[in-house]
């Protein structure tokens, strides 16, 4: 089963590369939401819970746009049949579109997160880096399984790239109020303080019980 | 904040009371007009019902033969 | 394809009166016997009304998501009804929530919305959530394809009901600890009694409409049905 998987992740992230659609739109539009949220809230540097606020906004935001597009390769040429078609296990197909998004993520933080530190965040990056990267990675997993499932059901209407962010944004604010939280104490002007472990716990939480809800129902979530 | 006197208490208490029942009211009015629909779909099927009647009265009797045709 | 369902109907007389008398009982004793709580006064009353509400459109929810499940588990279209009503209910109920919960706000603490109520914080993320199933439903052409994306929905929205109470009220108790103390802590007796009573009511009366809705939409499709046969019949070729 995971070679099945990692055939299909191998697919999305060439699809990726060569056609460069999702990320680089991700990165714009997280960018254009660091400036907006800039004159929105009329400061020149945050930190603290603001600073939180602002960058888990601009990453959900962007987020948004990538779960949209998460099954448009699918959906579009007949590409669910073929993928249906072949042998492999569903399970397989919800593990490789996780990794897939992740990886988008990730690619997209990898971008925003300095230009965030140079555009808004008041405090130093540097060493708030290694806690920031922990936090951002486990919220990218939830992110990631949350998303899949969102996509793989708003692919299926007409009005999909509405019902995406739709979808995603309520199912995504329990992580974000952990992830906010945990940022909060990172970004502090004094430097970063220590995260409490409910945090990460909730949010590894979260992810796995939608890592399991996807499992259970991704047999009736996949269809063309 | 200090308990409300009577009189505004009683107004927010009858405003929410009154939500209430404008909700079962407005689900009512709802259903009425679906029930409205079924009574129109009845209507139609009793046509329906007339003409294939009349139908049946007016033609002959089918054979086997005329309804290999 | 034809199976001998007994009349849609049945027994919804019977629950109607039941839910009249229950509901009738619960808000005749909430302004007639029950006292008036010492802090927060008349305003209380509010109190009777609002939490039985929000307690039924959570379990309306929860239950929209069982019939899902079971929809997903047998194919059979009629836990896709159902759920679609159980959630549709809710829906209206967690409108009713929200605005109760508001006045019940504005009555208690002077403002229209208060964050730091943890109940009204996560209804209204639910109430976002679930704003989403009929455009998702409806925007889905074919009808198998509705019943089974519905149900997911349905089932994941469910399962988030239960998860968005615990996580808002976890982030709640560290950000605006609860200077408000409980209303429900020390509810003496007759409180309690009523109490209790108005959520039975609040419940019966959703089984109800629930019961009410199903049956009109059973017989429309009944209808509609017969309306199909009757036309071909009329059109279709001697066999």
């Amino acid at each position: 089963m995971f070679r099945n998987s990692i055939d299909l992740l191998r697919k999305d992230l060439l699809l990726e590369i060569r056609g460069r659609e999702s990320v680089p739109a991700m990165v714009l539009l997280a960018l254009s939401t660091l400036v907006v949220l800039h004159f929105a809230l009329g400061q020149a540097s945050l930190d603290g819970e603001l600073a939180s606020g602002a960058l888990w906004i601009t990453i959900l935001f962007s987020a948004t746009l990538g779960i949209g597009r998460l099954f448009v390769s699918e959906s579009e040429d007949g590409g669910m049949d073929a993928v249906l078609l072949s042998p492999v296990d569903r399970t397989a197909i919800l593990v490789a579109k996780v990794c897939a998004l992740f990886t988008f993520l990730v690619a997209v933080q990898i971008v925003i997160v300095p230009a965030f530190a140079l555009l808004l965040l008041g405090p130093h990056l540097a060493p708030a880096l290694p806690k920031l990267a922990g936090i951002l990675l486990l919220t990218d997993f939830a992110i990631a399984t949350v998303g899949s499932l969102v996509g793989a059901i708003a692919v299926q209407s007409r009005i999909r790239d509405l019902l995406a962010p739709l979808l995603a944004l309520p199912l995504l604010i329990p992580p974000l109020i952990a992830a906010t939280h945990a940022t909060a104490g990172i970004l502090a002007s004094g430097g970063p303080a220590g995260v409490p472990g409910r945090w990460p716990l909730i949010i590894a939480l979260y992810a796995l019980v939608f890592g399991l809800l996807g499992i259970a129902l991704y047999d009736n979530v996949l269809d063309d | 904040m200090p308990a409300l006197p009577l009189d505004t208490a009683g107004r927010y208490v009858a405003a929410a009371y009154l939500v209430f029942m404008l909700i079962l009211i407005i689900y009512v009015a709802i259903m009425a007009s679906r029930l409205t629909r079924i009574q129109k779909d009845i209507t139609v099927i009793d046509e329906m019902l007339k003409t294939r009647d009349e139908h049946a009265a007016k033609a002959p009797p089918l054979t086997p033969e005329s309804a290999q045709q | 394809m034809t199976e001998t369902r007994k009349a849609p109907g049945r027994g919804l007389k019977r629950l109607a009166i039941l839910t009249a008398l229950t509901l009738g009982t619960a808000y005749g004793l909430v302004f007639f016997w029950t006292p008036n709580e010492a802090d927060q006064g008349f305003v209380q009353k509010i109190f009777y009304l609002h939490v039985p509400m929000a307690i039924v459109t959570l379990g309306g929810f929860i239950l929209g998501g069982i019939f899902g499940f079971l929809q997903l588990r047998s194919g059979d279209r009629k836990w896709d009804l159902r759920s679609y009503v159980a959630i549709h209910l809710s829906l209206m109920l967690a409108v009713g929530t929200l605005i109760t919960g508001s006045i019940w706000a504005r009555a208690s603490w002077g403002h229209w919305w208060v964050w730091d109520e943890p109940v009204l914080v996560s209804f209204l993320i639910v109430f976002l959530l679930y704003a989403c199933y009929q455009p998702l439903r409806f925007s889905i052409e074919d009808a198998d394809k509705q019943a089974r994306y519905a149900s997911v929905f349905a089932v994941v929205a469910g399962a988030f009901v239960p998860l968005n109470f615990a996580a808002v009220r976890l982030a709640q108790a560290y950000t605006h600890p609860r200077v408000l103390g409980g209303a429900q802590n020390s509810m003496p007796g007759s409180m309690q009694l009523t109490f209790l009573l108005a959520i039975i009511g609040m419940t019966l009366l959703y089984i109800t409409l629930w019961k009410f809705e199903i049956t009109s939409k059973t017989t429309r499709m009944q209808l509609a049905s017969i309306k199909r046969r009757l036309d071909s019949d009329a059109t279709g070729s001697p066999a």
